[in-house]
């Protein structure tokens, strides 16, 4: 007989459904295949909230939550579509898009990118907002990656898998507001950077085109970001996931 | 003790300020929660946050250097350059902003080519805002070298500004000094 404890019952765009206590909005939507874009989020690491691209709304006032970082409650009533949430998404991509240098046809990460598809799927066609097209220095020196800050969207995935997963803690973000930026030990180049271990985690989490392996042309990247479920699943339970099947 | 010290690198051998900073990384027995609070003595005891600096506290509290410099950047009353020898900064607070103080602003960053938290290459003047010094009733209010200005000019400022740097250079006649009783009080 399964165990009913911790079972709450709540209502996903209208379907009545079951989840456990403890889960995500976002973990309950994708058991049941209802997709909600994400940016910031990546399975196995921590969760950050910042991209705000999850979005949905919450209850009978229609309360906007991340999805990534609420909590499921008894008789939540969770919307995941709306012309609202729709204008929302569409209005936080097109300022990603507007904030940093991404011109997708030169990009490495072309048709291999999670902002360029999560503006496919939001239907942005354009961006009403004038571009910032901020004067940004490509660090290319390391010996195997290379970090193009024009193309970061300050997600923070490769801050966390490299201070969570690897335990290097290379990267993370200076300065705040418009001024804020990826950094590597003390705003040392990446190259001189002697905390980082060159293990490449950072590069195969990366959302967008910012962070590469040296040498990739247009449109080569592939990212492996499972990488990080089945490690940690590793560490934790002493399970090793095939590869290629984290999810 | 002593293997404290010896582990420590790129420390300047013998400034005995970082033995300072060492004295309260102790007293905090080195607890990584207290990194604001010790980069607040540090800064205190240098007068700004060298890269030696970030990384020695770093190093005795066992952090990221990156997280080190992540906090030290994110506020704002953390200095990574060294103050200059004269400072001014001008209040860009609500009341000062429509008195005009952005224009004061504009004029000495382009007479001495200096953005607001900038010094000049000589190391002569720092250029600051802030808001708000909470004297509004004198807006729009600067202040050379710890000395309150009111009703401010761009005009005005730019040449105490140059008295401060250069007080025996020929400049004109000082316009008439304003103190806070020149009969332009609301009566």
């Amino acid at each position: 007989m399964p165990d009913r404890r911790g079972v709450l019952e709540l209502s996903l765009d209208g379907r009545r459904l079951n989840a456990r206590e403890g889960q995500t909005v976002l973990q309950v939507a994708r058991e049941h295949g209802v997709p909600i874009p994400t940016l910031c989020f990546l399975e196995g690491l921590s969760t950050w909230g910042s991209c705000r691209i999850c979005m949905v709304e919450v209850g009978p006032q229609r309360v906007l939550r991340p999805a990534c970082a609420t909590p499921v409650v008894e008789d939540m009533e969770i919307r995941t579509e709306s012309p609202r949430l729709r204008a929302h998404r569409r209005m936080i991509l097109e300022m990603l898009f507007a904030e940093g240098n991404h011109v997708c046809a030169v990009c490495v990460a072309n048709e291999h990118c999670e902002l360029q598809s999560a503006a496919a799927q939001a239907g942005m066609d354009h961006v009403r907002l004038e571009y910032a097209a901020p004067q940004r220095t490509v660090d290319a020196t390391h010996d195997r990656y290379v970090f193009d800050p024009n193309r970061c969207i300050l997600c923070t995935r490769c801050v966390r898998v490299c201070d969570e997963v690897e335990g290097a803690h290379v990267w993370d973000i200076a300065g705040r507001g418009e001024s804020a930026h990826l950094i590597a030990d003390m705003n040392v180049s990446w190259g001189q950077a002697g905390s980082c271990t060159d293990c490449g985690k950072c590069v195969t989490v990366c959302p967008t085109g910012a962070l590469f392996v040296r040498g990739t042309s247009t449109g080569e990247v592939r990212r492996a970001p499972d990488v990080v479920v089945r490690l940690t699943t590793a560490r934790r339970e002493h399970q090793w996931l095939p590869a290629g099947e984290g999810q | 003790m002593n293997n404290r010290r010896a582990d420590v690198r790129g420390h300047a051998e013998g400034d005995e300020r970082f033995a300072a900073v060492d004295t309260h990384i102790r007293k905090t027995r080195h607890s990584q929660d207290q990194l604001i609070q010790t980069l607040h003595v540090a800064q205190d005891i240098f007068g700004h946050l060298s890269h030696d600096l970030m990384a020695h506290v770093a190093t005795e509290l066992r952090l990221p250097p990156s997280t080190v410099y992540s906090v030290a950047t994110f506020y704002h009353l953390f200095r990574l350059d060294p103050p200059g020898e004269h400072q001014c900064t001008v209040c860009t607070g609500t009341a000062c902003f429509v008195k005009g103080s952005e224009s004061i602003v504009g004029k000495l960053s382009a007479e001495y080519g200096l953005a607001p938290g900038q010094t000049t290459d000589d190391g002569r003047l720092t250029l600051r805002t802030a808001r708000c010094l909470g004297s509004c009733g004198l807006a729009p209010v600067t202040v050379l070298d710890g000395r309150i200005q009111a009703h401010q000019t761009p005009e005005g400022t730019l040449e105490q500004v140059g008295r401060m740097l250069d007080p025996h250079a020929l400049l004109p006649e000082p316009a008439d000094e304003i103190a806070p009783d020149d009969g332009r009080r609301a009566v």
